[in-house]
């Protein structure tokens, strides 16, 4: 099950020419023995941008939760507020220390006859899809992620557990892994 | 190969038997705008008369309702009652041509809808067109068809009626014929499923269309003088309903439900309420009535549903029948089941009873009640009637394997255990299973063996896997092992294995991708038919007990007829060699 660098041609993301299409090039694993490897193959990155898009709608989600609570709790004197407002702070802020650490474990592999997600580290997820099995693609992107350029790439089967997301990719990158997602599809279609 | 052009090509005569599966088309049912519609009238008309019960009778019956006279004064006074408007003016003249004119739009309204109410089956396709002013189309592939199944409704029985509904992929996807009349529901059935199955003609010299018939009665005589002659091919359904290979007598069906979760939460219930009652708290008693009734409702039910329960091979696939009153019958077709599980609940092992249930694709929109109608294959069931079972809905395993599932998925583990199970080392993660708790990778499907209270074994046919992943938490990690999950269309069954050795998971992960990828290039079965013709192959992978050889002479056909019967040939399995697989992807 190698990965042959002429099967992918052009859905390599890995073409770092440009600036704006730059991935990470490490990533970040579990320390312990028994984790999760899969041997050969490249693990292709999400682009740096991920994180920064995330950190800022993050950021301004705790910044928003942190002035009401201070408005309610201060000026409208609601003492239970600071109970909520601070669970809600403290998710965020959790959310915001791991984010760079999380969007370095994400990756994807694209072998011979199926697309292998992963993604975590704690709890670590490695899913194999056959390209087969693809029952469409869908490429969103937000208003920030526009801003950045990158955009989240979804592979739906017809097994809503699959969830394969791959989000923070270059949006140039995000439509050519689309469009030779679909054209191996194509020529691996099965039934459902 | 079909020919993309715009008019779909009706199916070859000889391929279906029904007149209206012929390409053009065709009105549902003339009853059918009274079992839809007509029904909800009644009922609207039903409250308005429960609602006005009393008022009628005080205006037309008055000495049967002394008083009532009362509280019409009193409602009189408030005023803005229309019923009072129309006593107090006199205007029943008026009321009743304005109640009449309703009805006859409403009527009108149905009628119209009927009449552009319309289907066509084509060879490739089943279309539905519907509606007045939003007119709707909705055409589904047959190569995608899921399953075709028929229901009769109680009232619709009586009239000799059924639903006919062609299961898709997707939400709300079925296609639905509603109503036919019964022969002409199964008979379309039955053609669908021939064309949806890929059978092919053995004469390629008659295309379809070449006699197109002009009207329909001509289409009826051709169909009637087809039918007479009698040859079309060997693999066809028998008539009337075929021998089921489970029975389950009325006893077990009701131990059943009676040795079930739910009954014991009902005992703790009766017992929480006794207790309360006995200490003073006699409001319990309230909650508790509409409890009882609403489990007995559910018990009654699901015991009356499994009443006719019947499952059977036909060479379209299992024939699944359920119901009493409302008689629901599904063909399901071959490699239409995505996921298998045997289960045996605690209470149920002294009797050595188990339960299948299946996970498919249903079509059906989530809201939809009777989702789960197909799910369940197998209510209860010996060790034999499972065995049976798994016969139809797997019918590409091998006796090998299927006695390997019951020996050692059911009942496992045994002395040379072929499943690979927990390590040792993380018998935590599963205290009571871990010994039991496994996987096996045989060619076509993956097992999984799980479960020791409520014994389990999943049958996954890795042509219908989707994707397969690998979970790993901190805590697993600790005890070097993974957690796999198979990823398959929803369904009751969920197909999760805790706690495999990491380094054996790791290589599964890789198996199962390869072999899934495998099994599902080999994989036919949406035109389950087509690769036997085309290898030569008269009879269906299910062979029906009762498949009547190729003969060219129909029993029923009078010698008048046999003049007529070399025009077509007899379904030699000398077909095309048609190129396997050529369907719009």
């Amino acid at each position: 099950m190698t990965n042959s660098p002429e099967m992918i041609p052009d859905s390599n993301p890995a073409s770092r020419a440009t600036d704006d299409q730059a991935s990470f090039e490490r990533l970040v694993e579990p320390k312990s023995e028994n984790r999760l490897v899969l041997e050969g193959g490249v693990w292709h990155q999400i682009s740096p941008k991920y994180v920064t898009v995330q950190l800022i709608s993050h950021g301004s989600f705790l910044a928003i939760v942190v002035a009401a609570t201070l408005v309610l709790a201060l000026v409208l004197h609601l003492q239970w507020v600071w109970i909520v407002g601070g669970v809600l702070a403290v998710i965020q802020i959790w959310t915001l220390a791991i984010l760079p650490r999380q969007a370095r474990a994400i990756g994807y592999r694209l072998r011979e006859d199926d697309l292998v997600f992963r993604r975590g580290i704690l709890w670590q997820r490695f899913v194999a899809v056959p390209y087969g099995r693809m029952q469409l693609i869908d490429i969103t992107h937000g208003p920030l992620d526009r801003g950045f350029g990158i955009a989240q790439l979804k592979f739906v089967t017809a097994a809503a557990a699959t969830g394969v997301v791959i989000p923070g990719l270059a949006q140039s990158t995000a439509e050519t892994l689309r469009d030779h997602l679909i054209e191996v599809a194509e020529s691996r279609r099965t039934g459902l | 190969m079909t020919v993309p052009a715009p008019p779909p090509a009706a199916p070859p005569p000889q391929l279906v038997r029904s007149p209206l599966s012929d390409g053009e088309w065709h009105r549902l049912h003339p009853l059918t705008p009274l079992l839809r519609g007509g029904l909800f009238l009644l009922v609207v008309i039903g409250i308005v008369f429960s609602n006005l019960r009393d008022r009628l009778l005080y205006v037309f019956l008055p000495w049967l309702a002394p008083g009532v006279g009362d509280e019409v004064v009193e409602w009189e006074e408030m005023g803005g009652d229309p019923v009072d408007f129309v006593i107090a003016n006199n205007l029943y003249v008026v009321a009743a041509l304005t109640v009449l004119a309703v009805l006859i739009i409403l009527v009108a309204i149905f009628y119209t809808s009927w009449r552009f109410h319309t289907f066509r089956i084509t060879e490739d396709d089943v279309e539905v067109r519907s509606g007045i002013l939003f007119r709707t189309q909705r055409r589904a592939p047959l190569d995608r068809v899921q399953g075709v199944n028929l229901t009769r409704p109680m009232i619709a029985r009586l009239l000799g009626m059924a639903k006919l509904e062609v299961v898709g992929a997707g939400m709300s996807a079925n296609v639905k014929l509603e109503y036919l009349s019964t022969a002409n529901a199964e008979a379309v059935r039955a053609d669908i499923l021939r064309l949806a199955s890929g059978r092919r003609l053995a004469d390629p010299a008659a295309p379809g269309g070449a006699q197109r018939p002009a009207s329909r009665t001509a289409a009826l005589g051709l169909t009637v003088s087809r039918e007479l002659t009698g040859i079309i091919e060997g693999s066809e359904a028998p008539v009337g309903e075929p021998e089921s290979v489970v029975h389950i007598p009325l006893g077990r069906l009701v131990a059943s439900h009676i040795l079930s979760m739910s009954t014991v939460g009902l005992f703790f219930a009766i017992v929480a309420i006794v207790i309360g009652v006995t200490q003073g708290v006699t409001w319990m008693l309230f909650g508790f009535v509409p409890a009882i009734i609403g489990f007995g409702a559910y018990w009654v039910r699901s015991i009356f549903k499994s009443l006719r329960y019947s499952i059977a091979p036909t060479p379209d696939g299992v024939r699944i029948t359920y119901g009493l009153t409302t008689t629901i019958t599904e063909i399901l077709p071959p490699g239409r089941v995505h996921a298998v599980e045997i289960t045996q609940p605690i209470m149920w092992r002294p009797a050595g009873w188990w339960t299948i249930r299946i996970n498919r694709l249903t079509g059906r929109s989530a809201s939809d009640g009777s989702n789960d109608d197909f799910t369940t294959v197998l209510p209860v069931g010996a060790v034999a009637d499972v065995e049976r079972v798994l016969r139809l809905v797997q019918p590409a395993m091998t006796d090998d394997e299927r006695a390997l599932v019951v020996q050692q998925g059911m009942f496992g583990p045994t002395a040379a255990d072929a499943f690979t199970n927990t390590p040792r080392r993380a018998w935590w993660i599963r205290p009571l299973s871990y010994r039991r708790n496994g996987f096996l990778l045989t060619e076509d499907e993956l097992l999984m063996r799980r479960g020791v209270v409520w014994r389990k074994i999943v049958i996954l046919p890795l042509a219908r896997l989707q994707s397969f992943g690998l979970y790993q938490g901190p805590l697993d990690r600790l005890s070097g092992v993974t957690n796999g999950r198979a990823h398959v269309v929803q369904g009751p069954v969920t197909p999760f294995l805790a706690a495999i050795d990491r380094d054996v998971a790791l290589r599964l992960f890789d198996d199962v991708a390869r072999a899934s990828v495998r099994a599902a290039q080999s994989d036919r079965t949406h035109r389950w038919a087509q690769d036997e013709m085309d290898a030569g192959i008269p009879v269906p992978p299910v062979a029906p007990p009762a498949a009547p050889p190729a003969a060219p002479v129909a029993p029923v056909a009078p010698p008048v007829a046999q003049p007529a019967a070399p025009a077509i040939p007899p379904a030699a399995p000398a077909a095309p060699p048609a190129e396997p697989t050529e369907h719009r992807a």
